[in-house]
């Protein structure tokens, strides 16, 4: 397979641009005239201010109702009438927008983007219409729903004492209703300068033409003052912190382990090792706690360790949570639970994993990546938050070589480090008057 | 609220220059079709391998039509799918794993009512293993007691889980209210009957339906397609019976009724689901009527969208789609929604049910929807595991690459007229459904607004 060529540009307004135009040459059929535009902005929910819980994300759906030049309901209309697909999502560090479309249709997405970053139209009844809709996602995705918010939600308040890593990304209905325009006004032009944000196009492209594009529609976007980001670190926890949450919906217990993690960015390496111990930890039938716990003593229904808040690694700056979740049934305690993943860490700890467990996950990894990589959003979407969040897009492209250097002394060192004493532990347990509230 | 300076929202909504025009459209660019070869086996099992994409990774989807009419079916059907990868004389469950990842693959089984799937994926370099695991499970699958017994209490378990999920509950309570007790329905068995399973049933199971003729295997990747279908050929030679896999009974029609109100105590939100019956997708018709459920619902610019989301804010998102199954199909339509707009939001609908049929889509809409079906048909596929998972839904359905190559086609031929009339099938008359939410809270709206069965 040949990697992707990057060619990066940046306009005198300060918009980062990465370019990965198809590989020419391969031998093969069944290519598609394809492509995926995103830009990230540097921003996402842990730069809330107090008392605007999910305001980042509340304001994401703001940027699709209108600007100067399009009137509400404009952007999905032309995108999708142009054979496209959209959408935008708001992580810790970042929001993304994005598209795909066929190839013919790049300069209509490029002037798409570039118009909303120049010119959003911010109204007080798309405003009120959105918060009612983002409600509505609140209600479908959490409120209304067994395991909602488990763990993204309710293990940052436990492990996390700041504001900023600890509050809830989706927001509370009482801030999300006190959102004015005015502070959209404010959060656009704090956070939604050009020198704020990464534009990313991929797939079937030609390199120059794409530059003359991207100068096109994005050179007088005006450039504004970018204001120095500031530091989310906080001391490791010093003692292993507990929270509880009742669930009216969920039938079984559940646990989640928030542990810390290396810096992502600064201690790259230290913070795979992680990514690869938790592959170790639950990735198929024969990984250690999916054998241990599900399979031999018969704990929990379900097991799942990763790196990241949102499920996927790799997607925050630091401090970043290594996330071990399970669910369980009543007779089995919580107690009986830690106790066995605190013995396989033990294990891994002291005796390391196996050259054939490495590079089993070694294998899979790899093969994930392409796997994912096929898919020209996840392209798309990868190497612009790479670029954002490392600085270096290149790094999509060399992750499976580092995680194959990843050894059993990195790997026994991480399992070292996610110690019981510093560590978040949130019992999720069901709230049995309304549980039983199925298909009466 | 963020820094003390900044420009009004009035001010950061306009420029200088004014407003801009929208670019047109390039020309259209083709593409590299696949090759593809469409064969069947001498055991019955039909074969698609497909070269496609950069990525050196090739995906594997097999569909074997699994239906049963023993009330203990589901429940023994879902046992054999979550212990068919569980152990072969050559290798337990764990040497399953180990060899899958060893080529960096995996392989999961799933079943429902018409079908038992395998899907997985792994290094082009690794097909034969992939190909070697998939045959052993296929032919040799032991069904260890140890095994099933533990996946009987795990399934025990996620039942309960499922079935806490509003959107399951919303899907069985559309499924008894559209179809009665036709076997269709059975999606999630009954945790008291899985309980009962026993190991040998799931091995008489397998012996009588895990069958290679009238199934269907895709690949998809970066691989010969002649060398795949030999490989295939050659690996699965052990997969041998006369009989054929077995085809759920075909449907009654959907007919337009009542909605039904399903109380769910201290639900927030409640689900709407409507269904109609719609057409097969080899019904000459069926390309408009792609249009015209775009128009109404099946899309984010559309109607229904526009309508309950981005003028009334009352949903999150509402869709509009088709559910095929052999010879047959029709439309699904769903929405979520808080408890004080449920009965609003099926009111909208129906004015939306209503207006398709009677105000059909403009030619501005039909051209919106008809850009979108064939740009969406072009990027779900561009990627292997986009075209593996619609060749073999496809497939299963006796069709295969040469219609969906020349499908963009059939939908640039849809007139406006056409569309019209396949909008007739939107009805309000022929549409029925189920509302699942806090009957307390919503049953006087709903009683006031009519056509509501409560409970």
């Amino acid at each position: 397979m040949v990697e992707p060529q990057l060619h990066r540009v940046t306009l005198p307004n300060g918009l980062r641009v990465v370019l990965a135009p198809d590989s020419e040459g391969s031998a093969t059929t069944g290519r598609a005239p394809v492509v995926g535009v995103s830009v990230h902005y540097d921003v996402g929910f842990r730069s809330e201010p107090e008392g605007r819980t999910g305001f980042a994300h509340l304001f994401e759906h703001l940027m699709f109702q209108g600007s100067e030049s399009l009137e509400k309901l404009a952007h999905f209309r032309h995108v999708q009438g142009s054979g496209g697909t959209f959408n935008g999502s708001t992580h810790q560090d970042y929001t993304d927008y994005y598209q795909v479309l066929p190839s013919a249709a790049l300069e209509r997405a490029l002037f798409l983007e570039a118009d909303r970053m120049r010119a959003p139209k911010i109204t007080e009844e798309n405003l009120r219409n959105q918060v009612d809709v983002v409600k509505e996602e609140i209600r479908l995705n959490v409120l209304n729903r067994p395991y909602g918010g488990f763990p993204w939600i309710l293990l940052p308040p436990v492990l996390y004492s700041t504001f900023a890593n600890a509050h809830n990304g989706y927001g509370d209905f009482t801030d999300l209703e006190q959102a004015t325009v005015d502070d959209c006004a404010a959060f656009f032009d704090t956070y939604y300068a050009p020198g704020n944000a990464v534009l990313t196009v991929a797939g079937d492209i030609d390199v120059e033409r794409t530059t003359e594009l991207v100068h096109k529609h994005f050179g007088d976007v005006p450039a504004r003052e970018v204001g120095a980001r500031p530091s989310f670190a906080e001391p490791f926890p010093s003692s292993e912190l507990r929270g509880h949450h009742a669930d009216p919906h969920a039938p079984l217990p559940a646990v989640a382990l928030g542990y810390r993690l290396p810096d992502p960015v600064g201690e790259l390496d230290a913070y795979l090792a992680n990514v690869v111990l938790a592959a170790i930890l639950t990735d198929g039938d024969a990984s250690r706690l999916q054998q241990r716990m599900i399979h031999q003593d018969s704990l929990v229904v379900d097991v799942h360790a990763g790196c990241g808040l949102m499920g996927a690694p790799l997607d925050a700056r630091d401090p970043d949570t290594f996330t071990l979740t399970a669910i369980h049934t009543p007779e089995v305690g919580v107690g009986r639970v830690l106790s066995a993943v605190d013995e396989e860490l033990d294990r891994l700890a002291t005796d390391g994993p196996t050259d054939e467990e490495l590079s089993r996950v070694t294998a899979r990894w790899s093969a994930g990546l392409y796997r994912e990589h096929d898919r020209v959003v996840s392209r798309t979407l990868d190497l612009g938050s790479a670029e954002l969040l490392h600085g270096r897009a290149e790094l999509v492209s060399e992750l499976p070589r580092r995680v194959e250097q990843v050894s059993a002394e990195n790997v026994s060192a991480a399992a070292k480090a996610l110690r019981p004493d510093a560590r978040a532990v949130l019992e999720l347990e069901p709230a049995s008057d309304a549980s039983a509230g199925g298909a009466a | 609220m963020t820094r003390a300076t900044h420009r009004s929202a009035e001010e950061i909504g306009r420029t200088e220059p004014g407003p801009r025009p929208l670019p047109p459209l390039g020309e259209p660019r083709a593409g590299q079709p696949s090759v593809a070869v469409d064969t069947v086996l001498d055991n019955g099992l039909r074969v698609i391998a497909a070269r496609h994409g950069v990525v050196p990774m090739v995906e594997l989807r097999l569909r074997i039509p699994f239906a049963g009419d023993d009330p203990m079916h589901p429940a023994r059907a879902e046992v054999l799918a979550e212990t068919l990868l569980t152990g072969t004389a050559r290798r337990d469950r764990v040497q399953v794993d180990k060899d899958l990842a060893t080529v960096g693959g995996d392989l999961h089984a799933g079943v429902d009512p018409e079908r038992l799937s395998l899907s997985g994926d792994s290094l082009a370099s690794g097909l034969g293993t992939l190909l070697d695991v998939l045959a052993d499970a296929l032919t040799g699958a032991t069904y260890a007691d140890h095994e099933v017994e533990g996946e009987r209490d795990r399934l025990v378990e996620r039942i309960a889980v499922a079935r806490s999920q509003p959107r399951v509950i919303a899907r069985e309570e559309l499924q008894r209210h559209r179809y009665g007790d036709h076997p269709f329905v059975r999606e999630v068995p009954e945790a008291e009957d899985v309980a009962k399973v026993t190991a040998e049933e799931v091995r008489a199971l397998h012996r009588e339906s895990v069958l290679p003729r009238g199934s269907v295997l895709v690949l998809v990747g970066d691989i010969d397609p002649d060398q795949a279908v030999a490989e295939v050929a050659r690996r699965l030679s052990g997969w041998q019976a006369d009989a054929s896999a077995k085809e759920i009974p075909a449907l009654p029609e959907v007919r337009g009724g009542d909605v039904r109100l399903v109380h769910r105590p201290g639900a927030v939100q409640s689900q709407l689901r409507f269904s109609a019956q719609a057409l097969p997708r080899t019904d000459p018709r069926y390309p408009a009527l792609q249009i015209a459920n775009l128009a109404f619902g099946g899309y984010f610019s559309s109607r229904l969208v526009e309508n309950i989301r981005e003028d009334k804010g009352y949903t999150y998102g509402a869709h509009s789609s088709f559910e095929f199954t052999r010879d047959n199909g029709t439309l699904l339509v769903d929405a979520d929604t808080a408890s004080e707009v449920t009965a609003a939001a099926l009111l909208e609908t129906r004015y939306e049910f209503g207006r398709l049929a009677l105000v059909p889509p403009t030619e501005t809409e039909v051209e919106s929807a008809r850009q979108y079906a064939i740009g969406g048909l072009l990027t779900s596929t561009s990627s292997q595991s986009g075209l593996a998972s619609m060749l073999v839904v496809l497939g299963s359905f006796g069709l295969g690459q040469d219609w969906l190559a020349a499908h963009p086609q059939r939908l640039r031929e849809v007139t406006v007229d056409q569309v019209a009339e396949a909008a007739a099938l939107f009805a309000p008359t022929a549409f029925t459904g189920v509302v699942v939410g806090d009957a307390e809270k919503l049953s006087d709206q709903l009683r006031a607004l009519g056509g509501v069965v409560l409970p």
